[in-house]
């Protein structure tokens, strides 16, 4: 199997991005959406972000609320402050929007993420991406004579770390859920 | 009453609820239920369209001069796809309409079944909201709350999509009454200390300028009522988007013309050079603006919108505030008012503003031996400006020309396509205008290349007998594409003429009304007094000067102070980066 490139900091950029990261201002910023979960709703949010030339870093979605039937799609993105406050007002007045936070603008918020990591490697490496594992508080989920595949839960900048550290180890692949997030208290 | 029926009966119903009066439609396979149903009733007058198209725009022309939601029923796949167009042109503008699209039953969506086409996909960029209706039990329901959503907050387009078998299907009907909106809750009461900073920033004015915009006329004729108040008792000038002409009277001193890239020299440079600026219902557009990095360097701006997006989106202001203008302005005028009613207006400002009135920014060269299509507009102008009088238009320079020469005392009686600029939105809107209002005179001022986009609505106008009146400029060009090649492109005009061009006269005599060919300056009074004079459908062929240019124009990537008035002036050259612009 060929070995995953990853550039350090890229693994969190997506085809959606569409303004130019290199901008001095450019902000990162995860808003918490709450939606109505209606058919279309989320195509309707993505479309709006493509539509607009936004940037999408990650994105999850699930239902939070069933007999209130609604849900939470939080979305990490990246602008200049002006870019991010018309992404505010653009999405709150969507008719499905009950309500959008910025929890990065919004003071204290706790963000998290799970990855899953498959590694190949043999002797001292394998040791070595086990024990690297255990420092990150990684689980192992599945094992082969010639693999792991790691479970890690934290922020995206641990996730990102960890993925760091095993790219010479071995890793092969990754898949990651995006980020999960709530203002604190 | 019995409130189980089917879906095609709750539709009508609905509509009937919401006093729907007139529909514009086009049946299909995936609507006949609901056609079956309009067969039984009288109340609601169906107006058979000749394309899709054409009844979307028919829907904003109702809409736009009657402040009312306009209703169009189509089927689907084409039907659907076709009336795209008109949806975008209506958001773009915030017109409230609600199209009803017939779709294949529900237990064939997704199987490329025939006419089929994933309508809420492709429209939901275009509209407002849109909805699938999957259930004849929330049928009911979707209509009221299409209506809601359409006309309150920011008004826009919307679309129901209600396949074939959830119209055959019964259910019960939710009445209007009983529908609580609950999700969709617009701002429209401003802030009370924003409109405090508002007031003070607008005492201390010197050098004022309102500018106001489309936002005025859809909150309702109160607001037009507040503006021309404003106005009056602060003796400041006034200026309007393309979409806001009519909230202030033309004929009244203090308004200035239309500004942006087309308006008067006087409204754009007093833009420039203001140190207070006041911005109703209007959103800093690209074709206002010109260069936004020189856009109005030294003035505290004020912007009152409905829309929360629109405030900060292209320029920045000091105060901007999310209100209702209707509500707003009361505020706003109640604070004032109370205050005082002080202004620090500047006297030299108004004569600042009178020099630059003094150049005359609008004159051109007459001519005895052919039409200029200045005159032609300024002649219908005066001899139409008295009448009970609603003009549509299509798109470009005769577009231009119609905003920069007609006077508008009241709002709602001009309806242009502004924000998308559709060519072939202005017959089909003057068909909708004259269902809405049938003993006033409607005039659809055109081009020959736009007018030939919706022509086969020739067919509705005549089948209804609507005594529309078709202003057609015709210098057989693309007029401002070829000012544009002109301009930007070394003159090379790259298939912007009009070719093939049908004799006009015939296509109406075809259509058994009148047509009206004139090419002679001394003949112009006579021929459009006999336009007026007759009770039907109009054609007029008025053979203008082929290459006459639209002036005073900004040139892309210019600022407001460097508008070109003639083409006599020295040559300005346009940068590559404004020529990139459109």
């Amino acid at each position: 199997m060929q070995k995953l490139f990853l550039k350090k900091g890229i693994s969190r950029k997506s085809a959606y991005n569409l303004r130019n990261p290199k901008d001095d201002e450019f902000e990162r910023h995860t808003l918490a959406i709450l939606v109505d979960n209606e058919s279309g709703v989320l195509a309707r949010v993505i479309g709006l972000f493509s539509g607009r030339g936004y940037n999408i870093d990650s994105l999850t979605v699930a239902e939070v609320d069933h007999s209130g039937n609604l849900s939470r799609i939080t979305i990490v993105t990246s602008g200049t402050p002006s870019v991010i406050e018309q992404i505010k007002a653009q999405l709150d007045r969507m008719v499905p929007v009950h309500d959008v936070h910025d929890l990065t603008a919004e003071g204290a918020s706790v963000e998290r993420e799970l990855a899953l990591f498959k590694v190949f490697a043999k002797g001292e490496k394998r040791v070595e991406s086990l024990r690297l594992a255990d420092v990150f508080r990684a689980k192992v989920v599945d094992s082969t004579l010639v693999s792991f595949t790691f479970e890690l839960t934290g922020t995206p900048e641990k996730i990102d770390a960890f993925a760091d550290l095993m790219v010479p180890l071995g890793l092969k692949e990754i898949a990651r859920t995006g980020v999960a997030a709530l203002s604190r208290g | 009453m019995n409130n189980y029926m089917s879906g095609a009966q709750i539709v009508v119903e609905a509509l009937l609820e919401h006093k729907v009066d007139t529909v514009f439609g086009y049946p299909g396979g995936a609507v006949l239920p609901i056609y079956d149903e309009i067969f039984k009733q009288k109340k609601i007058k169906h107006v058979l369209v000749r394309h899709e198209q054409g009844a979307i725009h028919a829907a904003e022309g109702y809409s736009r001069s009657t402040g009312k939601p306009g209703v169009a029923l189509v089927t689907s796949g084409p039907g659907a796809t076709n009336s795209v167009t008109g949806l975008t042109d209506a958001l773009m503008d915030s017109i409230p309409i609600i199209v009803l699209t017939g779709q294949v039953p529900t237990f064939m969506i997704g199987n490329d079944a025939f006419q089929e086409a994933d309508t809420v996909g492709i429209t939901r960029p275009c509209t407002k909201h849109n909805w699938l209706v999957k259930d004849t039990n929330l049928l009911g329901k979707i209509i009221h709350e299409a209506f809601y959503v359409s006309t309150n907050g920011r008004p826009g387009p919307v679309l129901v999509d209600i396949p074939k078998d959830v119209q055959f299907a019964s259910g019960n009907y939710t009445k209007k009454k009983d529908f609580l909106p609950k999700r969709y809750t617009p701002k429209i009461k401003p802030d009370n200390n924003l409109i405090l900073k508002a007031v003070k920033a607008f005492e201390n004015a010197k050098k004022p300028i309102i500018y106001s915009g489309g936002g005025v006329i859809n909150s309702g004729d109160n607001a037009s009522t507040l503006l021309r108040e404003l106005v009056d008792k602060s003796n400041f000038p006034i200026t309007s988007t393309l979409m806001g002409l009519g909230c202030y009277p033309a004929s009244k001193k203090n308004w200035m013309g239309m500004l942006g890239m087309h308006g008067t020299y006087e409204a754009n440079m007093a833009m420039h050079d203001c140190d207070f600026m006041f911005c109703i219902g209007a959103r800093f557009d690209d074709r206002i603006t010109g260069k936004t990095d020189e856009f109005s360097p030294n003035s505290t701006k004020i912007h009152i919108d409905i829309d929360p997006s629109s405030i900060n989106k292209n320029i920045l202001v000091d105060i901007g505030i999310v209100g209702d203008i209707d509500i707003s302005l009361q505020a706003f005028l109640k604070l004032w008012k109370k205050r005082g009613a002080k202004t620090s207006l500047n006297k030299t400002w108004w004569d600042q503003i009178d020099d630059w009135k003094g150049i005359n920014c609008l004159s051109y060269k007459k001519s005895a031996k052919s039409i200029k299509p200045q005159y032609a507009i300024q002649r219908l102008e005066e001899l139409t400006k008295d009448l009970d009088r609603y003009v549509s238009t299509e798109v470009g320079q005769h577009q231009m020309w119609a905003a920069q020469f007609m006077g508008f005392e009241e709002p709602k009686r001009w309806m242009t396509s502004g924000g998308l600029g559709t060519m072939g939105y202005g017959f089909p809107a003057s068909i909708g205008i004259q269902l809405a209002h049938p003993k006033s005179l409607v005039i659809n001022v055109a081009g020959e290349a736009s007018w030939l986009m919706n022509m086969q609505e020739l067919g509705t106008a005549v089948q209804y007998n609507l005594p529309v009146k078709q202003f057609i400029l015709n210098n057989e060009r693309l007029g401002m594409v070829r000012q544009w090649q002109e301009l930007l492109h070394g003159g090379r005009y790259s298939h912007s003429w009009s070719d093939a061009l049908p004799d006009f006269v015939k296509l109406a005599e075809a259509y058994g009304i009148k047509g009206i060919c004139c090419d002679d300056p001394n003949k112009l009074d006579d021929a459009i007094l006999e336009m007026l004079d007759y009770d039907g459908p109009v054609i007029f062929d008025c053979l203008v000067e082929k290459h006459e240019n639209c002036f005073p124009m900004i040139p892309s990537g210019k600022a407001h102070n460097e508008m070109i008035l003639s083409a006599e002036e020295p040559e300005q050259e346009i940068g590559k980066s404004g020529a990139v612009l459109v």
